[in-house]
């Protein structure tokens, strides 16, 4: 039986990790996500499951300490919001290179620079084109729900084990900090050490007589065993999109038009789907659910029966770029979005629609 | 059914803990919930809402800008909420401190005066609840053993003997809920 409760989406993630087993949290506060740690605080993980949970004194702190759970083969994990993971980009390219599985949770709220407290999504390129530096990516998932923020920790740890790479889920202050009906999944024990030192040959857990040695490390100062070890790590993207594109369709097998949204914008454009159509316009929505891998093939395949299709993010047009990109010049693609903290209205989602598409 | 609510006051009137013993009864009464405060700076002193919606479908958009019914509990929230009520939908007020009242026609508004009722009953700190009972009768969106258990779920252990005070300034918010006419 999973367990009822009322929560915000921030004391989810919280929740979820500690059932999940997850060995380690760190972090550091910043609004709106701080209830993550304030909730992992009370919750007292370390006298249960035995849960690290620690207040590192910056950003830059927690993500290296990320990096030393996660080079132990640990499930580890790090929260904040957009200037805080600005602070983190170094560690994470780093967790690329190194290939080590983490959980990262962004909260995103409106910037550039320290910016508001208010949600925002305009974190998408930093999330999925890099961020930090060098040829690498992070799995990205976008919660659209309280459920959801619970759902994807334990699924990020097994996208992150499962292709030794970091995870980021990247949901905004309206999911945070909103409160809905939630399922918990029971609690799971953590990974004993003999489970790591059988299943992930790669951690560093002491090397034992006549064992080969455990190295974790993204130096190469040969050029051309850096270019093999790309090649490689391009070799598992590819392998990731192929596998782990994850996406809802609502409404759309008689769409004339189509939403494209993710997080609590999705959430938006539902009640303006329930809006268009009673004004008799047919129009439905594309959630990625994935933000990379992105769910190309099956924008390409709507852009055969739409006529055109809108972006809506709380930026000023980020994904709407690989929406482009996905479709190709075969329909019409625009970006409608409020930005820097302000959600836009049902309404005038709906308004944007009919004017940027359908007035076309 | 779906009720699409905004509580607005000042912060420190308890318009949150209402919205979330509003939202803790509807998962009582097995309904869809959301409950999304106005969070940010403005809080401190200033401005505080929250939107719950209740329905016994999946709920859509958390955020919205019109609402069925709309509680407005000091000027700078009238200002702002009265316009965004539906027409044909509901706005209940507290009077004090109220120096514009609603004008509008399309739709029913009522009164509660819950800080004058709660300073009576010498207990200022039940002032949300008496509000709570206004909307209740108006607006009977759940059943109030649904309330009560809310109540529980959302209050600590240690506050559990104040269920009863809580469930009197209910009553007693249903008993001085007014139509007003415009």
């Amino acid at each position: 039986m999973r367990e009822l409760k009322l929560m915000k989406g921030n004391e989810a993630i919280a929740h979820a990790a500690i059932r999940c087993g997850a060995d380690g949290y760190f972090g550091y506060p910043i609004t709106p996500q701080s209830e993550v740690m304030e909730t992992l605080m009370a919750e007292r993980p370390w006298e249960s499951t035995g849960m690290v949970v620690l207040q590192a004194e910056s950003e830059i702190a927690s993500i290296n300490m990320v990096y030393g759970g996660a080079g132990c083969g640990k499930r580890v994990l790090t929260s904040s919001s957009s200037p805080g993971v600005s602070l983190m980009q170094e560690g994470l390219t780093y967790l690329a290179g190194s290939e080590l599985p983490c959980v990262i949770v962004n909260v995103v709220r409106g910037g550039p620079g320290l910016g508001t407290i208010q949600p925002a999504q305009s974190d998408y390129f930093q999330s999925v084109k890099g961020g930090g530096h060098g040829d690498y990516k992070l799995i990205t998932l976008a919660p659209a729900s309280v459920q959801e923020m619970a759902d994807f920790v334990e699924l990020s740890f097994d996208l992150a084990f499962k292709y030794r790479n970091p995870v980021m889920i990247l949901s905004d202050g309206a999911i945070g900090q909103m409160m809905e009906k939630v399922e918990l999944d029971e609690f799971k024990p953590r990974w004993t050490d003999e489970y790591i030192e059988q299943n992930h040959k790669w951690a560093t857990m002491g090397k034992k007589k006549g064992d080969e040695r455990s190295v974790i490390t993204s130096v190469q100062l040969d050029a051309s065993v850096q270019e093999d070890f790309n090649h490689k790590l391009q070799a598992k993207y590819r392998e990731v999109e192929e596998n782990e594109v994850r996406f809802e369709k609502i409404m759309c097998d008689d769409a004339d038009y189509i939403f494209v949204a993710y997080g609590s914008s999705a959430r938006i454009c539902q009640k303006s789907i329930e809006i268009a159509r009673a004004k008799g316009i047919k129009v439905g929505m594309l959630r990625p659910i994935t933000l990379y891998p992105f769910p190309v093939k099956e924008l390409q395949e709507l852009a055969k029966q739409v006529k055109g299709m809108l972006s809506v993010e709380l930026s000023a047009g980020q994904m709407v770029e690989d929406v482009r990109l996905a479709v190709n010049g075969k329909v019409p693609v625009e970006h409608y979005g409020r930005f820097g903290g302000i959600m836009h209205s049902p309404g005038e989602v709906v308004e944007a629609l009919e004017q940027k598409i359908i007035g076309e | 059914m779906t009720e699409e609510i905004i509580i607005a006051g000042f912060g420190g009137q308890g318009v949150l803990s209402m919205g979330k013993i509003l939202a803790y009864s509807g998962v009582m009464q097995e309904m869809e919930v959301s409950w999304m405060p106005s969070y940010g700076p403005e809080m401190r002193g200033g401005t505080a809402n929250v939107t719950v919606i209740l329905s016994d479908k999946r709920i859509s958009s958390p955020i919205l800008h019109e609402f069925d019914t709309a509680i407005i509990l000091n000027q700078q929230s009238m200002d702002k909420f009265e316009e965004q009520v539906k027409p044909g939908g509901t706005l209940i007020y507290d009077g004090n401190g109220i120096s514009h009242h609603p004008t509008r026609k399309d739709i029913t508004i009522f009164r509660v005066d819950a800080t004058e009722e709660a300073a009576r009953m010498r207990s200022i700190k039940t002032f949300n609840m008496i509000v709570l009972g206004g909307l209740l009768k108006v607006k009977p969106v759940v059943k109030m053993e649904n309330v009560i258990e809310g109540l529980k779920k959302s209050l600590p252990e240690r506050h559990h003997h104040l269920i009863p005070m809580n469930e009197k300034a209910i009553t007693r918010g249903m008993e001085i809920v007014n139509t007003v006419e415009v």
